[in-house]
């Protein structure tokens, strides 16, 4: 099993999510989350002030998949939220030891 | 006598200038600063309007508006004894409770207008001393200079309703306040920006309704000076917030609304002591020139300067109605579509009166509220601890938080 974590722009989740249905994956988790990377934030002009946004908005997506599924989920949100300029964000995968469904109690790879 | 009709409408404009404080003003200014200062700033606005009104009774009043004294009033109308319950305010045909309602609204918007200067960082208590002190030491005699009968309203000084009396003494004294507590943690690289611009521009648009009253209402009557008025508010309002957006969009390529609305709010302020005088093409004018100017000041004071006057009170207030007052010497003459100097003079002899008023005020509000300062600051404190400004003031000072999300 596979725990998929994307940052992406919140603009892009609609499509992100819209892939991902395509390729049959059954559940996510999204959050509204705050960022930098190389951009090293962005800034906003109020009254002709420049105001230096250190963390920018950004949606953080989780979801676990088999493992055989993981790439083609990465390669799904990749195409999905990628629109060609900085601030596009990341998709980290990590190891899943273990899972449960809450309401049946089934175990590893029987609870995704 | 009585008049019906007059009354009806400076009843009406009174509502329309406390509503410029409570709530416009305030959320005006309360979009601009951080989330968790929100409350602050609300709650100093309408601290302030409870508490001008019971002085404003006491004395205020009394002192701006009763006796003949070239420099203050006398106390014959402290809490209004004296005045019976149907007396005529003089030269008018409303009673003389409207026109005390009516000129409190005034008192209270503008040391509420103050708040923008020190936002974010002043003790609960230094800004309810220094709003004390600044209503009876700077308000009051300056009000009964030029409205009051003082001396001058002798010398012909023209300001219909407030560009010396409100805008440049707040405006003066806001930035006299900003230097002395120094700037917010920070600045200014390192500020938060607006959390609320919607709620700016709400409150931006309060006022703009509100200044209605505020210029309308200051002809006193519901005539064809109070129509005028009205006319040449709006059109300035609209031609300066024009003025923000153009320069923006060719300087960033974005034209904001937080830009905008305070271009609107120039043009009222630059409009306002000319309101009375003038014609619907010198609104177009001023709102030019008003709106121009203020801009620039916003980023000379801010960024040239480095003074933290937060929410900009001088540059877009104090110079707007500073330049109000110089054009109305210019626009009042009859041929430029104004309603005609005194007799016998010339627009020179009445530009000279109007920078005699302007620096007789400059010189009194900043000399004045530098006593006031320095005094509140050694009695209790200006600035509130590193800590606090940090965590913000709503939950430390009020202990509320303006977002429970």
């Amino acid at each position: 099993m596979k725990y998929i974590i994307a940052v992406i722009q919140p603009h892009r989740l609609d499509a992100v999510r819209e892939a991902l249905a395509g390729i049959g994956v059954q559940g996510l988790t999204v959050s509204e989350v705050r960022g930098f990377g190389r951009q090293k934030g962005q800034t906003e002009i109020y009254r002709g002030a420049e105001y230096a946004i250190q963390y920018v908005p950004k949606v953080k997506i989780e979801l676990a998949v088999a493992a055989s599924a993981a790439d083609a989920v990465v390669e799904a949100i990749g195409e999905a939220a990628r629109t060609g300029r900085i601030g596009d964000g990341k998709v980290f995968v990590l190891a899943l030891e273990g899972a449960m469904r809450v309401r049946t109690g089934e175990m590893g790879a029987d609870a995704l | 006598m009585i008049d019906a009709g007059n009354t009806a409408w400076l009843i009406t404009a009174t509502a329309l200038v406390l509503f410029m404080t409570l709530p416009g003003l305030a959320l005006f200014y309360g979009g601009l600063v951080r989330a968790e200062n929100l409350l602050s700033v609300l709650m100093q606005c309408f601290t302030i309007a409870s508490m001008v009104t019971v002085l404003w009774l006491l004395a205020g009043y009394s002192l701006t508006f009763a006796g003949s004294g070239a420099w203050i009033g006398d106390l014959s109308k402290v809490l209004l004894l004296g005045v019976p319950r149907d007396a005529v305010a003089a030269n008018t045909t409303i009673p003389e409770t409207v026109f005390f309602m009516f000129q409190m609204t005034f008192a209270i918007i503008t040391p509420a207008l103050i708040v923008g200067a020190f936002v974010e960082r002043m003790r609960f208590g230094a800004v309810v001393l220094f709003s004390v002190l600044w209503l009876f030491l700077v308000y009051v005699p300056v009000a009964h200079w030029i409205w009051g009968g003082g001396w001058l309203a002798e010398r012909g000084v023209l300001d219909f309703a407030g560009g010396l009396v409100v805008h440049l003494t707040a405006g003066v004294s806001a930035v006299l306040l900003a230097i002395v507590l120094g700037a917010r943690m920070g600045f200014p690289h390192d500020v938060r920006p607006p959390h609320a611009p919607w709620m700016t521009m709400v409150g931006a648009c309060m006022l703009w309704v509100g200044w209605f009253g505020f210029n309308a209402g200051s002809a006193l009557s519901a005539g064809a000076d109070a129509g005028m008025a009205m006319t040449v508010t709006h059109i300035s309002a609209a031609t300066a917030a024009l003025v923000w957006i153009v320069i923006e969009s060719v300087k960033y390529g974005k034209p904001s609304m937080v830009g905008a609305v305070t271009g609107a709010i120039a043009g009222l302020a630059t409009i306002t002591p000319a309101s009375g005088y003038v014609g619907p093409g010198a609104a177009l004018v001023i709102g030019l020139v008003g709106g121009s100017v203020c801009y620039l000041m916003v980023t000379i004071i801010k960024h040239r300067l480095e003074i933290d006057d937060a929410l900009d009170v001088l540059a877009v207030h104090g110079i707007g109605g500073a330049i109000g007052v110089m054009l109305t010497a210019v626009f009042a003459d009859a041929a430029l579509g104004g309603i005609g100097l005194a007799e016998g003079r010339t627009m020179g002899g009445q530009a000279l009166i109007q920078l005699t008023g302007l620096v007789a005020v400059l010189i009194w509000s900043v000399v004045v509220s530098f006593i006031i300062i320095k005094f509140v600051q050694a009695v209790v404190g200006l600035r509130v601890s590193a800590e606090i400004e940090e965590q913000g003031l709503d939950l430390n000072i009020h202990g509320e938080r303006g977002y429970n999300m």
